[in-house]
């Protein structure tokens, strides 16, 4: 299972588990906010050999169509997907 | 067998995690979960991977997890074990994933009374190197010269003076029925350990190095890279120990890349001096010397 964003955060007391288990995957914030340049993968040059989806620390980079794209709402930044890319599909942008 | 990036489980079991950018160790974990699947139930010490995977109610396990006390990953996890198989419960995996605290120091007399006992688990020590959770302590894994903020590097002392744990070498010495060593520079041949392991009964160990941005001062896209350079000058290696087959080695560099820009690349060893830098040469040769006579060679 993945976790996912959920669109509540537990606030009340009936909301908050019992003893210290609770649902696995559930998620109420984004990571996004910690970039500080984006990954962008040029569709034309990829070639979908899925390296950087494999070596991607957060997960986020996902097949799609025998190519790969980014899920930017967990994706951090760090670059490790453009160093990793042989075949130079991938380049970093500034955010603003 | 034939696990690869295309026969992947496509899942993710470890998202929406906060660790830092570029973290290896984050990278372990998630790789591992992919190859076990669901039907993993992960325990977690005191230590970064706990710190940045539970922060209710941000809860990044997809599969059942649980954060144990810091020494006691091995011992949860036999625990663990024993309930589900108690419960009737069959075909799933018992794994922990260990800091290199977590395993060389404090965790160490848990994890070998397990492998005594040989209990079916799956235990994955991801070593960054130092205690990084409560901001870079040195371990007994953390290697000679670093800079931690316990072995302050300065005129008289530079950096770690003792040489890094042969961890590998003593969890093969309990005569466990798999061990390995692995490094998140190569995943393909993290992904096949930790599956071949899956597929073994008892107690397996999987040592995987997992450099750390933020505690070696190297940045965020340099993780992989530099794992792979480790690799590479030979102050780390790819091995593997079976019961009944002794030790094999996976990666032998033809010659050994330079020790020197490995270490310089990084803010930790940045202050070693060029004696220092022989002293660790020395010493990387000295340990392949032991990995050959291990190997009976
Ligand atoms: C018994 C005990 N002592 C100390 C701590 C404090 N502590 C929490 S995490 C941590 C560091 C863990 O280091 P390591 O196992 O290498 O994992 P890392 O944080 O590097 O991932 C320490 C000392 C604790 N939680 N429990
Ligand atoms: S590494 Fe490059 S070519 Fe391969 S899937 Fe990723 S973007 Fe495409
Ligand atoms: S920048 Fe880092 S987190 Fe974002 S997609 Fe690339 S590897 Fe993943
Ligand atoms: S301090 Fe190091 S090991 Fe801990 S989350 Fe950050 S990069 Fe990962
Ligand atoms: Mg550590």
């Amino acid at each position: 299972m993945k976790p996912y964003l959920r669109d509540r955060i537990p606030e009340t007391l009936a909301e908050l588990p019992d003893a210290t288990a609770y649902e696995a995957g559930y998620l109420v914030t984004k990571n996004a906010g910690w970039r500080s340049s984006r990954p962008v993968i040029h569709q034309e040059t990829c070639r979908g050999c899925l390296k950087c989806y494999l070596y991607c620390p957060e997960g986020v980079i996902f097949q799609d169509g025998g190519k790969v794209k980014i899920d930017y709402d967990f994706c951090k930044g760090c670059g490790i997907c453009r160093k990793i890319c042989r075949f130079g599909a991938i380049e970093m942008e500034e955010e603003k | 067998m034939g696990i690869n990036v295309k026969t992947l489980c496509k899942d993710e079991f470890f998202y929406g995690h906060k660790a830092c950018a570029g973290c290896g160790g984050s990278l372990a974990v998630r790789i591992a979960l992919k190859v076990l699947g669901e039907r993993s139930f992960a325990v977690l010490p005191a230590g970064c991977m706990s710190a940045v995977g539970f922060n209710f109610p941000q809860l990044c396990f997809g599969n059942n997890a649980v954060i144990s006390t810091f020494a006691g990953t091995a011992s949860m996890l036999t625990g663990i074990e024993a309930g589900l198989r108690a419960q009737g419960i069959r075909d799933f995996q018992a794994v922990g994933f260990a800091g290199d605290g977590g395993t060389a120091d404090i965790g160490l007399q848990a994890l070998s009374g397990a492998i005594d006992r040989n209990d079916d688990i799956l235990y994955i020590c991801y070593d960054n190197e130092a205690y990084m959770n409560t901001g870079i302590q040195k371990s007994s894994l953390t290697p000679f010269g670093a800079r931690t903020t316990t072995t302050p590097a300065g005129k008289n002392i530079r950096g770690n003076l003792r040489p890094k744990k042969n961890m590998f070498e003593i969890v093969a010495a309990h005569g466990i029925p798999y061990a390995a060593t692995a490094s998140i520079g190569d995943l393909n041949d993290f992904m096949e350990k930790v599956e071949k392991a899956s597929r073994i009964k008892g107690t397996k160990y999987i040592h995987v190095i997992a450099p750390c941005p933020t505690g070696w001062g190297i940045a965020p896209d340099e993780t992989v890279e530099v794992a792979k350079e480790a690799l590479d000058c030979g102050l780390w290696y790819l091995a593997e120990y079976e019961e009944g087959s002794g030790m094999t080695l996976n990666y032998r560099p033809g010659t050994f890349a330079s020790v020197e820009h490995y270490l310089k690349r990084q803010g930790r060893f940045r202050h070693l001096t060029g004696d220092d830098i022989d002293i660790i040469n020395h010493s990387r040769d000295v340990k392949w010397k032991l990995i050959e006579k291990n190997l009976g060679e």
